[in-house]
């Protein structure tokens, strides 16, 4: 299978239980796949066919296994001890479908706040004392509770509690009509909208067949790159806030405004809503507008460079982001991290690259990758590509393909199974939508890149300071919403 | 008598009047470097005086302790600031040994400002608590060697009288040990005042907060209060670097308060500088920065013991 294929829902094989165990620990362990999407979906008979979506980076390929669980064996043997990837996953199937995950370490619930069913890790003793931050946050972020168990100004474990965002997404994706939808996969994450709008789109137009102009394709990618340039900016300007380092963060919030004035410019939507839509795009970008984005990128791009040169040659903010919050390359790949927070610990993965579709077949955007999997090279990764998003558009704005930016989609097969994945900003963002027997959506999945990252924030923060934690969260800048779904 | 009334009025006035525009005066300093136009200098006026309208919010856990420290600090600062004299105007109370009189009502007033922090039952301002406990600690160490060197130098103890007229002389004979004692004695009013890079002051997280999460739960007047103090202790610390800075004295009383108003106000605009042109350190790193301008202030005082 490749990013993008829709194949019928039989054709998906099914394998017995412990065969599906030993095929995705197999696969991910041995021969370098990874499980890039792990949910399941109740069928008509009430039992829950599982499916899992093994990712081969290196040859581009993917594989859809599944395994069906039948009512009068209601349960599944826990990958997660073997393979940690599956640990969000198996919490999410767990709480979907009350299924008996077995020997599962850490069967906590994910998202539903039910009372009495979740309890926090609790360590003993005099000397260690409990901080709990949130659900409501100082300043604008979502809501989340980090409890911290500290020893002085320690950290010994982070325990991070999500799910107030739940809006149930998935179950709503599913009952509506697709103008309807698209507008719904635009509010999945508020600063993802188009990452998330583009997967949706491709999803349908897989399941309907339809291949969109190029020039849609170009304005999709325009589009996603811009998401991408301002929100890596407004990252490293809240990373420079966080260190305490006013200048730069106040020039990038206003860098930031720029790209997302393009994005005002070309969609009449500060965040890009309302532009990718099933077969295209809604708003064309004539010559004139190209000329002048072209003309305002080449200044942001001067702009930018002078910024982050003032960012990263300041030897006091450098002592503020090197050495915190280090991820390992191995536990980065134990733990399945995706987008920026994993290339900086020198995972190569990038959906662009790796699962190239639309414009980025044509156009390659190199990896950017960190060294040393602290706050420096999440960091240092962002600018990096900010830089290369930068090239790409200067690349790619004389030379627009000509033609349509939108045709009518026809109408979608039934009983198939499309996945799409896209690079957003924060990383690999993977839509799968399976229809029902009148080409509506039976199952809808969506898995955002926090998704996989949240752990890894967890895991960086053990025996760091807890001083440290804000500038360590802003430096992976994860998705509550996208989580919560 | 009258005498004396007269000049603890006067002093309350400037240091009520002026201490707001000087922390305005460094955030304008930062918002210009950084490319904002930013807020008008008069805004923290405008700040306490919204505040003072508001109404107190008291958590229940919170006892009388809580409730006396906005008070009590406020008042601990209008204290210290009748024993420091601003240029000219001499200070309305002044005796031999007055200096251990001002690093001690400092000091009640950090002591209340802790317990108050405690007092809230708040994991994050125990937290904010120990940090300045730990922190203040650190800083008494470098003021009274400050305080000492100074004390030896004029050969007096009375802090009128340390940064009075006899500092300018110094300049020309124990030049070396000043600058030791100007440098260490500025880390000292970053700390206590909690600017960058020790703390910052525009920070919304709690978890990295020195001394704002524990005022967190203050509210209305009491916060208001609690700012005021904070403004005033500013303004105090300025008052005694800036006569030392400044090494001469024209000897006319008019010309003289410009250049120590002047001075002031350069002291501000250094402090936005400083603010401005670096990050904050790394908490742990807090210590080694208290540590080196303990070392400079100890250096200046064997200095000063070995030329006299």
């Amino acid at each position: 299978m490749f990013n993008g294929a829709s194949i019928e829902l039989k054709d998906v094989p099914i394998l017995q239980k412990s065969d599906f165990r030993v095929r995705v620990i197999g696969a991910c362990n041995e021969e370098g796949a990874r499980l890039a999407n792990f949910f399941g979906t109740e069928q008509d008979d009430k039992s829950v066919r599982l499916f899992a979506l093994l990712a081969f980076d290196e040859e581009s390929s993917l594989e859809m296994i599944s395994t069906i669980i039948n009512r009068e064996d209601f349960s599944f043997d826990s990958l997660t001890n073997e393979l940690l990837q599956a640990h969000y996953f198996e919490r999410e199937i767990a709480e979907q479908f009350s299924l008996d995950i077995k020997n599962h370490p850490w069967l906590k619930p994910l998202r539903s706040h039910t009372k009495g069913t979740y309890s926090f890790y609790h360590i003993d003793g005099e000397d260690v004392h409990e901080v709990g931050v949130g659900p409501v946050h100082a300043g604008i972020i979502e809501p989340g509770h980090f409890r911290f168990i500290c020893h002085g100004e320690e950290i010994l474990h982070l325990e991070i509690r999500l799910g107030y965002q739940h809006r149930g997404i998935e179950p709503m994706m599913t009952g509506l009509d697709l103008h309807r939808n698209v507008l719904l996969s635009e509010s999945i994450a508020g600063d993802t909208s188009i990452g998330h709008s583009l997967a949706f789109c491709e999803v349908c137009e897989a399941l309907s067949g339809s291949v969109i102009p190029s020039r849609a394709q170009a304005i999709r990618a325009i589009a996603l790159e811009l998401e991408r340039l301002s929100n890596h900016v407004g990252d490293l300007g809240a990373l420079s806030m966080d260190a305490g380092f006013l200048p730069v963060s106040a020039y990038c919030g206003r860098m930031r405004g720029d790209y997302l004035n393009l994005l005002l410019a070309l969609t009449g939507n500060r965040f890009g809503k309302g532009l990718c839509r099933p077969g295209g795009v809604l708003f064309d970008i004539d010559a004139e507008m190209a000329e002048d984005f072209y003309r305002k990128l080449k200044k942001y791009k001067k702009d930018f460079e002078n910024v982050s040169d003032l960012l990263f040659t300041k030897p006091s903010v450098l002592a503020r982001f090197e050495g915190i919050g280090v991820i390992s390359s191995d536990q980065a790949k134990k733990m399945g991290l995706v987008g920026p927070v994993g290339r900086a610990s020198q995972i190569e993965r990038d959906v662009r690259i790796d699962f190239a579709s639309g414009m980025w077949q044509f156009n390659h955007v190199p990896i950017s990758l960190g060294a040393t999997g602290d706050v420096f090279a999440r960091a240092w990764v962002r600018k990096q590509e900010a830089m290369r998003s930068l090239e790409f558009l200067l690349k790619i704005l004389p030379c627009l393909p000509k033609g349509e930016i939108f045709i009518k989609p026809g109408p979608m097969k039934s009983g198939q199974l499309a996945i799409s994945m896209v690079e957003g900003w924060r990383g690999e963002i993977i839509h799968v939508g399976i229809t029902d027997d009148h080409g509506g959506f039976k199952r809808y999945k969506i898995k955002d890149p926090s998704f996989n990252n949240w752990f890894g924030l967890a895991q960086a923060m053990r025996n760091q300071e807890i001083s440290d934690f804000p500038l360590c969260n802003k430096s992976f800048n994860l998705s509550y919403a996208g989580h919560d779904l | 008598m009258r005498i004396i009334v007269f000049s603890i009025i006067l002093h309350w006035l400037i240091v009520l009047g002026c201490s707001p525009l000087f922390v305005g005066i460094i955030n304008r300093v930062k918002a210009v470097i950084s490319g904002r136009r930013g807020p008008s200098i008069f805004q923290p006026y405008f700040d306490l005086f919204r505040l003072m309208q508001k109404q107190q919010i008291y958590s229940r856990t919170t006892t009388w302790v809580f409730r006396a420290t906005p008070a009590i600090v406020l008042a601990s600062m209008l204290c210290v600031a009748l024993i420091v004299p601003f240029g000219k105007i001499a200070a309305p109370i002044r005796f031999s040994g007055d200096i251990i009189l001002v690093a001690y009502i400092l000091a009640l007033a950090r002591f209340f400002m802790i317990i108050s922090a405690l007092d809230t039952g708040y994991s994050m301002e125990g937290m904010g608590a120990s940090r300045e406990a730990f922190f203040s600690c650190l800083a008494e160490l470098v003021l009274f060697m400050n305080f000492i060197t100074l004390a030896i130098l004029v050969k007096k103890v009375s802090l009128s009288q340390m940064i009075g007229s006899d500092v300018p002389l110094l300049w020309s004979t124990v030049g070396a040990v000043l600058i030791m004692v100007v440098v260490s004695f500025f880390v000292v009013l970053l700390t206590e005042n909690c600017r960058i890079p020790i703390d910052d002051p525009e920070t919304h997280l709690e978890l990295t907060m020195i001394h704002e999460v524990m005022i967190l739960d203050n509210s209305g007047v009491d916060l208001a209060y609690i700012l005021y103090a904070s403004a005033i202790k500013l303004f105090i610390f300025a008052a005694i670097l800036v006569p030392i800075i400044i090494p001469f004295k024209t000897g006319i009383l008019w010309s003289d308060m410009c250049v120590f108003f002047a001075g002031m106000t350069g002291l501000a605009l250094l402090i936005g500088l400083v603010e401005s042109g670096m990050a904050r350190l790394k908490l742990n790193r807090v210590r080694n920065f208290l540590l080196i301008a303990f070392a400079l202030a100890f250096f200046g005082f064997i200095v000063t013991l070995w030329r006299i």
